[in-house]
């Protein structure tokens, strides 16, 4: 197998310091090294979403960015929205509205909608769907995932 | 009071922090990554398979092919056993395995698969029903492992006919007679199927997102020639299944690589395996239905053919189950239903939300819209007219109707303004969907009620995101006065659990649910003998409530009585609950229905009749529920399944080439509803008469929401857009296409586009 090379990067305000496969993309360095599992691997071609992550401040499918490309960079995954037993806004507005079933999808559709309040932080409907537009979700139907962002967007303290 | 309130989903927390684990996520030391290998094509001998190279890959532990297999090659599945755990000698489906291969990393399991070399001929694959049905066929079943049975030198794997009545001489006033067609679709469960098994100390121990853990549980035992009790099941919470994780796929495969290899092996699918490994069978119904003059249905006459897959899975099931019922809702007084399972080079198709019903309602209730049209009725009056009264049979000697179906269809009608005025283009569809519930079949519960009033409740259900536990911690909450946060739910292992039958036909609510409320009863019978004998009473003189215990000059709470009855050495209440409905030896399904699920779905749409893009402006669904234990869940069970119904209406089909390999496999090429493409309004009304089997009144949920979707779409474009289309899915090219023609066809000079060529996608 192909030499690694020394990736540093900080998790969820974490550092991290590990020798990645060339290859490997920053999915599996996240779930296969680092050991967070929250980020989900579904399509690995970059359409269902479920592997979102917050890359430097910008949403993106971790299936499609190296782990040797985000060397230096700092991540924001699932696991690191809530603060102790405190859940970030969004993850309560979404049990709070029915919007999870399974779950699968969730991770990556959290981080979607994140990523859309801190850039928006009182999206439209529209501009909630465009939002979400890359995240697959087969069981809920969306409708109730679109409400929870819109409560989430009025709680006081979600950026 | 716990029941009929949305409490919060119980797991919902890991749920939303990432924290879930389903069967990827799982850590299992020195285990051995797994990779199958497969031929680009759906039909071929295979001569040799050469693994030398890829043995030697640094890492690689196993290679294994039909020759490293017990021989013959052990097979397996759930109703008729037919499927190799490995191709041998044949290949009948693209996606089906020919060699395994067993590495210390993913790496090396993928750098050794890409080096075998299979030498294989391919022969002419049978596609579809008309491949398989032309007596030149060839046949996709080896005919010598069909013995005694009449249609061995065919490709029907089983045919079903059910009716009654006389239709070749029922008298009608208009007949309609059409073909109807009902795509090839997949599950696309967001979580791709991902499997682990290790030897242990009884035999195997198997990590799969299964529905369910029990059949699995047979089938790899009977695989690998062993009792059930040295096979150990541990099924993860699914992350979405719909079906698709109901029956056995590679698990028997993998446990064979476990027992060789002496190691733990993990095998996880990439999303297009997924793809190859389950589906929704296809089908062609021809349905002839003939009314009377005021449009009372005379009779249904229906022949359909289901594209069942290479290998049986459960698909026969699914035929029969579907078609039995397949004259819809409706009173009819000569019925005759021929449903073929007909076999084919394609992927096995399994169960998939509805269970075969979609197909056969697409096309019995666009029926009725044609002979509401003919008739001169309104499409909500033609089916008023001839649905049941509640407690009148409408399928002979059957469960009869069990809810308020007029009513049903009334509310969906008005909840979207049925009769009022339309601007241009747009359209509205009305129709229900009825599904046979779960028949014969068994589920068995244990509650524990500890010392210090909290709960444990122990089932083999599966929490696929239907929000099983929570109904559970619901019933136990309920029974004994406390909340759900004091409530441990034990799931998912068969070294552990009791037997359930299954996790499908929306039963879970219904059985496991009875089968904890009577776990939790037993509870309460225990805790009134111990009141009893502890405070020198008779029983009668003792009422055990919901968390508290009457006696004639006090109460007392469970705690406190449980602190009397066991003293300072603590114990513990076991209670035991089984809900089954018995094996009916000569009816056709193997008994009746506990309880039918019936849904009402309206739908509005506008047509861009430039494009023949459908936008659909709402949907309201309107489900028979008895009684909702958990609202919010039930209204997101519907509107999933609505959306999902969105799906192989508008936009879902797996497409094959010559070769019988999947075109648009994977994501980027076989679209689902995003975001962007569900209703503008979606609303699920729930009536709930308590007139259900289940705990509290309660039917059961989860499947309803998708069986009438596609006739609901399809006739409201038929308004909008004033063309029929029967086969699905209703894509913006074929309404482009029908439009058109409708206007070649009134006014051909009148057309001046010129009859651009292109292939449907």
């Amino acid at each position: 197998m192909s030499a690694t090379v020394p990736v540093k990067l900080i998790v969820n305000g974490r550092a991290h310091s590990i020798d990645a496969s060339p290859h490997h993309t920053l999915l599996e360095v996240l779930r296969d090294q680092i050991g967070l599992t929250g980020t989900k691997e579904c399509c690995a071609e970059g359409e269902c979403g479920a592997c979102t992550v917050i890359l430097d401040g910008e949403a993106i499918d971790s299936c499609l960015v190296l782990g040797v490309e985000a060397d230096g960079k700092t991540v924001l995954t699932i696991e690191g929205l809530a603060t102790g037993d405190r859940l970030d806004p969004i993850q309560q507005a979404f049990l709070d509205h029915g919007a999870v079933q399974c779950g699968f999808c969730i991770p990556g559709m959290i981080m979607s909608a994140k990523y859309l309040l801190m850039t928006n932080p009182r999206p439209t409907e529209d501009e909630i769907k465009e939002g979400l537009a890359g995240n697959l979700c087969r069981c809920a139907g969306y409708s109730r995932i679109i409400a929870a962002v819109t409560a989430a967007a009025e709680t006081p303290g979600t950026k | 009071m716990s029941i009929g309130r949305s409490v919060e989903r119980v797991g919902g927390v890991d749920r939303v922090t990432g924290a879930q684990k389903y069967t990827a996520d799982f850590h299992v030391d020195h285990v051995l990554q797994v990779k199958l290998v497969y031929l680009d094509c759906a039909h071929a001998r295979i001569d040799a398979v050469d693994t030398d190279e890829a043995s030697r890959v640094e890492g690689v532990r196993c290679v294994m092919t039909a020759a490293d297999f017990p021989q013959p090659v052990p097979k397996f599945g759930p109703a008729i056993v037919d499927r190799p755990v490995i191709a041998d000698g044949v290949v009948r489906f693209s996606g089906e395995p020919i060699a395994a291969v067993a590495a210390e990393t993913e790496d090396a399991a993928e750098a050794a698969a890409a080096l075998i070399r299979v030498t294989y001929q391919e022969l002419p694959p049978v596609l579809s029903v008309g491949d398989a049905l032309d007596p030149a066929a060839p046949l996709v079943r080896d005919p010598s492992t069909r013995k005694d049975d009449p249609l061995a030198e065919t490709n029907i794997l089983e045919a079903f006919r059910f009716g009654w009545g006389d239709v070749d001489q029922a008298d009608a006033a208009c007949v309609i007679d059409r073909h109807y067609e009902f795509p090839m679709v997949t599950h696309f469960a967001i979580e791709p199927h991902a499997y682990l098994a290790a030897p242990d100390a009884n035999g195997v121990t198997i990590w799969s997102p299964t529905q369910h853990p029990y059949v699995l549980q047979r089938v790899v035992a009977a695989a690998l020639g062993w009792p059930v009790s040295r096979v150990r099941i541990i099924a993860p919470d699914p992350g979405g299944a719909f079906g698709g994780k109901g029956w056995p796929k590679f698990e028997p495969l993998l446990a064979y690589l476990a027992l060789k290899t002496g190691r733990p092996v993990r095998l996880v699918l990439t999303l297009e395996e997924t793809f190859q490994a389950v589906r929704r069978t296809s089908a062609l119904v021809h349905a002839r239905t003939g009314f009377d003059g005021d449009g009372r249905i005379v009779f249904q006459d229906l022949e359909a053919n289901f594209l069942i897959g290479a290998y049986a899975d459960i698909g026969s099931r699914v035929v029969s189950k579907a078609s039995y019922a397949g004259c819809g809702p409706y009173v009819t007084p000569h019925a005759r239903v021929i449903a073929r399972a007909v076999l084919s080079h394609t992927t096995p198709s399994t169960a998939f939300r509805g269970f075969g019903t979609p197909q056969a309602s697409w096309a019995v209730e666009s029926q009725l819209n044609e002979a509401a049209k003919a008739l001169g009725l309104d499409r909500v009056e033609i089916r008023r007219r001839n649905l049941p009264a509640k407690g009148q049979a409408f399928i002979p000697n059957d469960t009869p109707a069990d809810g308020d179906w007029p009513a049903v269809l009334a509310k969906a009608a008005a909840a979207i303004d049925w009769s009022s005025p339309l601007p241009a283009h747009r359209g509205r569809g009305i129709s229900l969907g009825i599904k046979s519930s779960s028949t014969a079949s068994a589920s068995f519960a244990l509650v524990r009620l500890h010392f210090d009033g909290s709960a444990t409740v122990v089932s083999g259900t599966s929490d696929m995101g239907q929000g099983a536990r929570t109904v559970f911690a619901q019933i136990a909450g309920q029974e004994f006065g406390i909340p759900t946060d004091r409530i441990a739910m034990v799931m998912g292992d068969t070294s552990v659990v009791p037997f359930d039958s299954s996790t499908s036909a929306s039963r879970s609510t219904v059985f496991m649910g009875n089968a904890i409320l009577k776990a939790c009863r037993h509870i309460k019978s225990q805790l009134r003998t111990i009141a009893a004998a502890t405070f020198k009473l008779h029983d009668a003189d003792v009422v055990v409530g919901d968390g508290v215990v009457r006696l004639p000059d006090r109460e007392l709470s469970f705690v406190e009585l449980l602190k009397a009855h066991f003293g300072p050495p603590r114990g513990e209440l076991i209670g035991v609950g089984e809900e089954r409905n018995a094996y009916v030896p000569g009816h056709p399904l193997g008994g009746s229905p506990a309880f039918w699920e019936l849904m009402c779905a309206s739908a509005e749409v506008e047509v861009d009749v430039d494009t023949g893009m459908v936008r659909i402006l709402r949907i309201a669904l309107v489900s028979d529920i008895g009684r909702a234990l958990n609202p919010q869940q039930v209204e997101g069970q519907d509107e999933g399944a609505a959306v999902m119904g969105v799906g192989h209406t508008l936009m879902e089909h797996l497409l094959l080439d010559s070769h019988g390999h999947i075109r648009n496999l994977g994501a980027l090429d076989y679209r689902i509803p995003t975001v962007q493409d569900i209703p503008l309004h979606l609303e699920s009304i729930l009536v709930e008469n308590g007139d259900g089997p289940g705990p509290y009144g309660a039917k059961g949920a989860g499947e309803g929401g998708i069986l009438a979707i596609a006739a609901a779409i399809g006739s409201a474009v038929n308004e909008a857009a004033g063309v029929s289309i029967r086969d699905l899915p209703l894509t913006p090219e074929r309404i482009w296409r029908a439009i058109r023609d409708k206007k070649i066809e009134e006014a051909p000079s009148a057309l001046h586009e010129p009859a651009t060529e292109s292939r449907l996608t």
